[in-house]
């Protein structure tokens, strides 16, 4: 296996610039969660020519940082980001859909840049900003771009609808002023089955309009 | 006699606005809860182990090791040792575990010994003379038949032709009735021959000849044609993919009480269909649901893997079972489309006028087999002869999806009549017109297709076939035009006017996208002289009054009608309680803009705040109710039978054969529209949905193993938001519509866009691709046979 290798398939972030988390990085990030104690056996393995702790298959003590607020809680390491959230955290603003990075239903903000948390690790998000739509609301009054969907009726069933305004906050935060070209690349990672397409791209062009 | 009818024009105040839909500040920011979303206390996480095959028997089933495990609480065997299976991945065995994790582990310890035996998953044509005549219909080959969505008319000619196998009691009528089976099919049953001697022999072929239908003298009708065309034209199975999957979460609060949270189309119809293999009576199930991601058809019942959430919810002494089906369950087994394919043969005289048609159809709805799709669509050509084959096979049960069978019957159709009209070398548009009498509804079809050619700029886009080519690109454009019932069901509403001024409602319906609770807070909101804000509603639990499923485009009018019933009489109830504070007689108010006043002296008021409070201690509640049979809604508001015409524009890369759309639009009718931007939302998503099915969308079985190759959403390809062009939406309002009443709206729209995108293609390339999706593929085998034809000529 190369060692620069995308651990984390992410492919809004497949370009150059933004590969999502390199093995070297994961590495990294598996040092620092070595630290916190380890309830299971504390194996090692070399792995790229380090010594890499083996977590789990049991629960292991996991803290994410999900809107601001540290959670703390116990889980096997097979559990994925968008199940810890779900499932652990009651945080269901991000859905399941496909299960594995096909939809972006499960859209949620790594460190501000868009992820599928279908197919991160709950433990690989350890000392990460992880940011859910939940956390665009502020002071219940609705974040410009979660207005700009209600006016354009940008939503039906609305189960992809959560996946869409945080893929919309990054490509935005990203391109203030997107280009055609710019949507369709940052948007073409999350489906909708409604079809409220004519809705989204309306509501992308009042945010950008209105500087969200 | 209170005044129920719709309003006037001048007297609606948000009837036919654009409002903004009411749920989506709670779906924009993840708070509105899905099935999927729900957590109870104690909740158990369910899972389903599958047959990997699609045809076999269960030999034995071994749970034992899958019981000794930690944190495995209930197991339920859904299909016992001796079963046989008939599609790949039905349910054999459900657990119910601590987490989601430990049900995992647990299905793979269970072993499963099957039994394996031949399996057909192909629709490919028939041979001549492969299908086998019907015999005499048995109560299951009904119910297959019902299950498929096959046409009313259908069933009832089938019953006619080949008699049943069955004697039936009166009790058996009456339990058909409560299922709902339609009176017209139980009335055909009642006059048909009983052939006795036929009951019992269930050894049928896959392949199963429906009824031959002539009409007409066909023989003659193609002689006098002076121009005809053959081709062969279809759309393969697809799935309904909703994002939220089926699924849902039960749990015993008592002994005999059940408390059930389903993703569902019919909150109302789920708690009898539970109630009855659990042999508790249907008012001890309650059932409830905030919000529905996707159904389109396919979330009517609770499914066997939603009893077997309440089984083991049982057996783990009454905790929550949670259970979803997992993206590839959904995509195999929760619902897919028949197919239809067919052979047809169309003539007409020199100036358009269509005298012959004849077709050879077949298709699959999976076991059930399947009916023929109502062709020719719209059309009633004068000389007929039609033969289907229904082919039963492997490939798991079909649904409903969205305007059941038509979408089918208008690619057959309108591709055929799109290929004639080139024969003819008529622009398709004047040819469509020239026939517009031979539809049902010629005038609403006559204004709609000068509506959208408007739209579309047809005129200048339309040019004879292959003929508008740039480089490697090929453009053209194709039309279609689609028709539906839409008549509203029965609904049962309570509206509560309270002292502070505060309004509800109370309905156990469900809003499945398509605007149900914009649709009845317009409706009280329109009659109350309120904001849609002012209503506050209350739906998706059986404990409020029964209103019908969400299927068939029979919600806006059952909804609309027994809210207006309810909130007519609930503001009559306010006017006779204010009157006398404003020196005035009911009949002389009026509710408009947050205010109760003299309709000849406006000044004359009291704000609704003051006025609700001369209601005294308790609430005035009313209800409504909308009657299935239009005879008993006295007025009827009511309505059934639409027309719409959908254009669309193509530009096909004639190297890659990659298609795109490049435009698209829709003129569609639905009676009195109550929220115009709702109204415009469905037909988008419809045409979008359409777009899908048209270029990408097919359920791939793989013929050696009997499985779905692509149950994924990768291989499962849906449009994405750069495969959507520019969109334009015409409702037909005013007079000759409004006066019909409420008409729904999910299904039409649905229908035509697979047969426009697939005349758009013919007219751009010169040559039909006849099957959908139109793959690229597709597209160049079709050029490249062309070419060769050409070369051969």
């Amino acid at each position: 296996m190369h060692d620069d290798e995308s651990i984390v398939k992410d492919p809004k972030n497949s370009n150059e610039e933004n590969s999502g988390v390199s093995r070297r990085e994961f590495l990294k990030i598996s040092t620092i969660a070595a630290a916190v104690p380890v309830v299971s056996t504390p194996d090692f393995v070399m792995a790229a020519g380090e010594q890499v702790p083996v977590r789990g298959p049991g629960k292991v003590p996991i803290e994410l940082t999900v809107n601001g607020k540290v959670h703390k809680v116990s889980l096997e390491p097979r559990v994925t980001l968008l199940d810890a959230l779900r499932d652990s955290l009651d945080i269901t603003g991000a859905k399941r859909v496909c299960d594995r990075a096909e939809c972006g239903s499960c859209t949620v903000l790594l460190d501000d840049k868009p992820v599928y948390a279908c197919s991160v690790l709950a433990i690989e998000a350890q000392g990460r900003k992880i940011t859910t739509v939940e956390a665009l609301m502020e002071g219940g009054k609705l974040h410009p771009i979660q207005q700009a969907f209600v006016d354009n009726d940008a939503s039906q069933c609305g189960f992809c609808t959560p996946g869409f305004v945080v893929a919309c906050k990054a490509l935005l935060d990203k391109h203030p002023d997107p280009s055609s070209d710019d949507i369709l690349h940052e948007l073409s990672g999350n489906l909708c089955r409604c079809g409220t397409y004519a809705g989204i791209r309306g509501a992308v062009a009042q945010a950008a309009r209105k500087g969200a | 006699m209170p005044d129920y009818q719709w309003p006037d024009p001048e007297h609606r105040t948000l009837i036919g606005q654009r409002t903004l839909r009411v749920d989506s500040p709670d779906k924009v920011s993840g708070q509105a809860r899905y099935t999927y979303d729900v957590k109870r206390p104690g909740m158990l996480f369910g899972k389903v182990l599958r047959s990997p095959y699609a045809h076999c028997k269960i030999v034995s089933i071994d749970t034992s090791a899958a019981e000794k495990m930690p944190g495995v609480k209930a197991i339920e065997i859904v299909q016992k040792p001796g079963s046989t299976i008939h599609w790949a991945g039905d349910e054999i065995v459900a657990l119910a575990a601590v987490d989601e994790g430990v049900a995992e582990d647990a299905m793979r310890t269970i072993q499963v010994k099957y039994e394996k035996l031949p399996h057909l998953v192909s629709d490919a044509e028939p041979a001549p003379g492969q299908g086998e005549s019907q015999g005499p219909l048995s109560m299951d080959d009904l119910g297959d038949m019902l299950d498929n969505q096959v046409p009313e008319n259908q069933i009832i000619s089938q019953i006619g032709q080949f008699g049943v196998s069955f004697q039936s009691t009166e009790q058996d009528y009456k339990d058909a009735k409560e299922e709902g089976v339609p009176d017209s099919i139980l009335e055909a049953v009642r006059k048909a021959t009983v052939h006795p001697e036929a009951a019992g022999k269930t050894t049928k072929s896959n392949y199963q000849k429906a009824a031959t239908q002539t009409q007409g003298d066909i023989e003659k009708a193609f002689s006098d044609s002076e121009v005809t065309s053959e081709g062969l034209y279809g759309a393969p199975v697809i799935t309904h993919c909703c994002l939220e999957s089926h699924g849902s979460t039960s749990e015993w609060t008592d002994a005999d009480h059940l408390f059930v949270h389903m993703s569902t189309q019919n909150v109302s119809g789920i708690a009898g269909q539970m109630a009855e293999p659990l042999k508790i009576p249907a008012s001890n199930v309650r059932v409830h649901q905030d919000h529905v991601g996707g159904g389109f058809g396919s979330k009517f019942g609770p499914d066997r893997w939603g009893i077997a959430t309440a089984s083991l919810s049982k057996k783990a002494g009454g905790k929550p079972v949670h259970l979803m089906l997992e993206r590839d369950s959904e995509l195999k087994v929760a619902g897919a489309r028949p197919s239809a394919y067919a052979r047809v043969k169309v003539g007409a005289k020199k100036d358009g006028s269509l005298l012959a048609w004849q077709s050879y159809s077949w298709g699959t709805g999976g076991p059930g087999g399947g009916g023929m799709p109502p062709i020719p669509y719209c059309f009633a050509v004068p000389n007929q002869h039609k033969e289907h084959t229904a082919i039963r096979n492997n490939i798991g049960p079909a649904r409903a999806w969205r305007a059941p069978n038509h979408p089918q019957a208008a690619i057959l159709t309108m591709c055929a009549l799109d290929d004639l009209a080139a024969k003819l070398n008529m622009d398709s548009y004047e040819f469509f017109l020239k026939n517009i009498e031979l539809t049902r509804l010629a005038n609403v079809y006559r204004e709609e297709l000068s509506i959208a050619a408007e739209m579309m700029g047809w005129k200048e886009k339309w040019h004879p076939r292959g003929q508008n080519v740039s480089g490697n690109i090929a453009r053209g454009v194709g039309l279609s035009m689609h028709t539906w019932g839409g008549r509203g069901h029965a609904s049962d509403c309570d509206l509560s006017i309270h002292p502070d001024g505060s309004v509800d409602i109370k309905m156990g319906t469900q809003d499945i996208g398509t605007g149900t609770r914009t649709c009845i807070a317009v409706v009280a909101a329109d009659a109350l002289g309120l904001k849609v804000d002012g209503i506050k509603l209350y739906i998706g639990d059986t404990q409020y009054p029964p209103s019908g499923g969400s299927g068939g485009s029979t919600t806006p009018g059952g909804v609309s009608s027994s809210t207006r019933r309810a909130v007519v009489d609930a503001r009559d109830a306010l006017f006779a309680k204010v009157a006398p504070a404003l020196n005035a007689q009911p009949d002389d108010l009026e509710a408009r803009d947050g205010s109760i006043r003299v309709k000849s002296q406006p000044n004359r008021s009291l704000s609704w705040k003051e006025a609700c409070s001369k209601i005294g201690a308790t609430p005035i509640t009313c209800h409504g109710h909308n009657d299935q049979a239009a005879a008993k809604n006295k007025p009827d508001l009511t309505n059934s039978g639409v027309g719409g015409v959908q254009m669309a524009e193509v530009a096909i890369d004639m190297e890659t054969g990659v298609v795109k759309v490049t435009k698209m639009v829709a003129v569609q009718d639905c009676g009195l529209i109550i929220d115009v931007r709702m109204a415009e939302s469905s037909v988008m998503g419809a045409m979008i949905m359409g777009i899908s099915y048209s270029l990408f969308e097919e359920k791939v079985m793989d013929p050696t193993t009997g499985r779905m190759l692509n149950a994924d959403m990768e291989f499962y390809r849906l449009a994405g938001l750069n495969d959507i062009p520019e969109l334009k939406v015409h409702m037909m309002t005013g007079k000759g519509y409004d006066e019909r009443g409420v008409i729904g709206l999910g299904e039409p729209p649905a229908v035509s866009p697979g047969a426009a995108i697939s005349n758009a293609v013919a007219n751009a390339l010169g040559v039909r691709v006849g099957v959908i999706p139109i793959t690229p593929d597709k597209v160049l085998a079709a050029l490249s046979q062309n070419s060769s034809q050409k070369a051969g000529a």
